[in-house]
Parts: C-alpha cells; structure tokens; sequence
C-alpha cells in the first residue's frame, strides 16, 4: 500500500486542533471538568479505559477520557501510547484473588454458599429510570449502612465442584506467561496468552462474543459460578531486596463461569469454567471474558470448533480496540496513488467494456483487460 | 511466634506504600526530625506487569501493567532505605524510601513507628473494615418458606 508524503495543510491541522480543543472545553461559562472528579465520578469508565489500555492508573485514565472528550477507545489508546514511555521495573505475584477483600460476591448456583451473597454497590435490582434528582445540584447522599460484623473472605465457589471432583482442577502451574506486549501472538495461543489479550480487549467485541455462545454459536450452557469484585494486595520482590513487598491494593473484579460439558473423546463428563479477570468494577466485561475463555478451550477439551467465539485466530486477532481502531480509522487518511491507480483500472476497463458492446460481437476478452490492469495496479 | 527476618520492614513499607505523599507529611510534622538523605535512585516512574491465574487458581497469565514509583536513599549513618509505590507519586515514594531507612536505624525505630507508621496502619484498618461492614451490609440474608424444602 503506498502512502503519499503530502505538503501543505499545516496551517488547516493546527487550526483544527485548536477548533478541538474548543470544543472540548465546551460552554467556556460553565465549569471545567476536573480529572480529579471524572475520576471520582465516572469511575467505570476510568476502570474500562484502564482495562483496555492494559495500564492500571486511575489519574492517567482520568486525563485520557477528559482529553479524549469521553471517547473510551480514544482514551484507551493515549494510555497505551503513554505506558510505551515507561521503563518496566518487573512483574508482581500473581493476584490472590481467593484472599480478595470483598465488596462484591455473588454465585448464581448456590444460594447458600461460606461468604454468602455480597451484592456491593451494583446496578442490579435498579429499575433503569432515569434519576432526574442526579441533574438537580448539590445532594451529598448519605453514607451508606454499615453491619455491625465485617465482610470476611470467601473461596472461591469453583473450589466447592473440584473438591466433589465434579470440575477439574486448574493445572498448578509457574512457568513465566507470554507477554503480547512483549511477543506477537502466535497460534495455537496458549491459555496465559489467550488470557492476557482478552483481559485488554474490547469489552464490546467479547461482550458481542459471549451472546453469540449463549445463542447458539457454540453451544455453551453457562452459569455464573461466582462474580467477586474487591480489593488484592500487588506483591513484588524488587532484586535488591530479595524478599516480597506491597506497593499497595487494586479493585479487580473476577468471574467463573461454570459450564455443563457432556464430555469429549478425551474427556469425562464434568463441569468446566471459563475465567474472567479485569481491572477494576467492569463486571460485563469480566463476565463476556469468562465466556469467550470457555468457548476458546473447544480445542484442549476436543470439541468441534464450529462458531466464531471457537475460532481462536479470529478472536484474539480482532479483540484489540487500539489495534482495530489504527487499522479501520487509517482509511481515512490520504491514499490518493491508490485510489488514482484504481481510478485507472476501472476507467479502461469502462473503456474496454464500453467498446466491446459498441463493437457488438465482443471481440478480445474483457478478462485480460482487467488482468492487465490489476498487474499495474500492483507494480504501483 | 515465628517472625522472618523481613517481616517488621514487609510490613512497614506495605504501610508506607498505601499512605498519600500528604499523609506522610502530616505523620512525619509530628515526629523527630529526620536526618539529611541522599538520593541513590530515583525517585523514577515506571511499570510493573499485573498477573492473574487461570481460572484464579491455576497458571499465571500477564493481566496488565500499572505504574510504580520507585525511590532508594540512603542517610548519613549509612542505611539505604527503598520504596516501590503504585502509581507516580515521586514525593510519596522519596518520602517512604526516607522512612524506610531511618525504620532501620535502631535508635530512631520506635519513636517512628508509634508517631508514623501506626497511626497510618491504624487508619488504612479502619478504611478497611469500614468497607467490609458496607459488603456486610449487602448480604443477602434468605427467607425460605418451609414448604419448598
């Protein structure tokens, strides 16, 4: 594909820019947003663009979606451009997401389970009317009920079923994961890296994903074992100290999907989990992602890889926003050779066409004149 | 009670790490004064990859990165404090990396803990077990009528 070097247009593209950042500011008379309170109060959008653009850092986040006007996709791309400026400093233990300090658990195959039914501050049992009392200014609301015992830990509900022997044991496992920020995808991809790239995805894309498996497409008959959305310490062992620290606590929340499998030629009858695991309080997301992890294990547990959501290629080749975007969003900047080139082919194959049907009898053969053209079309 | 030779300084700086640049500020205008430091690195911005586990039990997968700040001073009398924060807090991190050192110090350990490091441990238990009993408050507790059993 060839681009053109173009001359010419700066004055336009600063003018435009300073047209956008106008517009962003919006009616110069009413306050300015600070990153401060998109950070406060549009959390679950700071927590998606955080996911996507695979950088934990709420401030960050907060200044991307300010400066992106709200476009999360734009703001998940500055970050991911931002983090390339950063050297990396090492990786931390992996999330004890069993020991997570809960303010969020729900299980939807047990009622009664050790930890019980933590609803949290969730949107669910909402009745989705608009609440014109948030336009009104200046209400503080009040804190909320606090019980008089703590929330304490839970297992994991996934631990319940394995330990019946009913759902097979993750493989224990350290070996060091691929990192695709790292290492391009290769195929097969193995679970971390599955993982990984779903858990950057577009919540949209998986969101759209997960539906078609629960549809049909692919065949899968979840439950949500258990969602838990709380806080995890972020553990580290800096070389020059050679023991673990904390560098602090993050929001993450995590989803086991449970799903009925009738067995393969390799496997028993059992139950079988997809996992999902995102920053923050982006519960569909985490959802979606546990539902396109299950539907990518067709091949380890031998199905037959019959829907999109099974094709692994397809998946993790476009769940990537940032790279998505890059690609749909190029078409619009110049490609005037290429499309002069095309202008060419189609106007002498006009031509030729044109001729062959005032010359009645069609003498010389259409298809080598399209053949000659498109041979052009690639020697430019 | 076993006690492993790091465990007093995993825990102060897990402390410190969790503490705002501002609320070491507040802690530190109550106690001694600390001695002059030198910077050995830092304070720099930088990131550490997340990891989760499959199935959250199972093997390690890259979840995400994060950014940390990190900072290594060392005082006079020759301890080399280190700090690694989340986020980019570069006076949060000198700061913790400063305690961390002069923790060290035998002499100006316990005047340090009670007058820094306690008060902000007693503060983050707090927020903590504030949000545990809003969960609790959550919990949904089952009215099962006798004849569905």
């Amino acid at each position: 594909m060839a681009y053109v070097a173009v001359k010419g247009g700066e004055q336009a593209i600063a003018n435009a820019h300073a047209w956008l950042a106008e517009t962003r500011r919006g009616e110069a008379a009413l306050a300015e947003l600070e990153v401060a309170q998109i950070e406060q109060q549009l959390g679950l959008a700071v927590d998606r663009v955080m996911a996507e653009g695979a950088c934990h850092d709420r401030g960050l986040a907060a200044l991307a979606i300010k400066q992106a006007q709200g476009d999360l996709i734009e703001a998940a791309f500055l970050l991911r451009a931002y983090r390339t400026t950063l050297p990396r400093f090492g990786h931390a233990a992996p999330l004890a997401t069993a020991a997570m300090r809960l303010r969020r658990r729900v299980s939807a195959t047990y009622k009664d389970l050790p930890g019980g039914q933590v609803l949290g501050p969730t949107y669910d049992y909402t009745h989705r009317l608009l609440d014109f009392a948030l336009a009104a200014r200046g209400e503080v609301p009040p804190p909320a009920p606090e019980a008089a015992a703590p929330q304490e830990p839970a297992p994991h509900v996934t631990e319940l079923l394995a330990r019946e022997g009913l759902m097979a044991r993750e493989p224990a496992s350290e070996a060091g994961p691929a990192d695709l920020t790292r290492q391009p995808l290769a195929f097969p991809a193995s679970r971390p890296a599955r993982l990984q790239n779903l858990a950057r995805g577009d919540e949209g894309f998986l969101l759209g994903l997960g539906y078609s498996t629960q549809r049909g497409y692919g065949n899968a008959h979840p439950f949500v074992g258990e969602i838990r959305q709380g806080h995890v310490a972020v553990c580290l062992t800096p070389p020059e100290l050679g023991f673990e620290i904390e560098l602090g606590d993050i929001l993450v929340t995590e989803c086991q999907m449970v799903n009925q499998f009738h067995g393969s030629k390799r496997e028993p009858p059992q139950f079988t989990r997809g996992y999902g695991l995102v920053l923050g309080g982006g519960e569909r997301k985490a959802m979606a992602m546990a539902l396109v992890d299950r539907a990518l294990m067709a091949g380890e547990l031998g199905e037959d890889r019959v829907a999109p959501a099974q094709d692994e290629e397809f998946v993790l080749m476009h769940s990537d926003n940032v790279e998505a975007t890059g690609f749909v969003e190029h078409l619009k900047l110049p490609h005037y050779v290429d499309f002069q080139s095309e202008l060419e082919v189609v106007r002498r194959m006009r031509a030729t066409a044109t001729a062959h049907i005032a010359g009645d009898t069609g003498q010389g053969s259409t298809q080598d004149s399209i053949g000659a053209g498109r041979a052009e079309e690639m020697a430019e | 009670m076993s006690h492993a030779p790091h465990d007093d300084r995993r825990r102060w700086m897990g402390i410190l790490a969790r503490a705002s640049a501002e609320a070491l500020r507040t802690r530190l205008a109550e106690a001694p004064p600390l001695p002059p430091h030198t910077r050995l690195r830092g304070p720099e911005t930088g990131l550490v990859m997340l990891r989760g586990r499959a199935g959250g039990d199972g093997a390690p997968f890259n979840l995400s990165e994060m950014t940390v700040t990190r900072c290594a001073v060392t005082l006079p009398e020759g301890q080399v404090g280190h700090a690694y924060v989340a986020g980019r807090d570069a006076a949060q991190a000198e700061l913790a990396a400063l305690l961390d050192a002069a923790l060290q110090d035998p002499a100006r350990r316990p005047a340090l803990l009670a007058m820094v490091v306690e008060p902000l441990a007693a503060a983050q238990e707090a927020a903590r077990a504030e949000t545990a009993r809003k969960a609790a408050a959550t919990r949904v507790q089952f009215f099962t009528m006798a004849t569905m059993r």
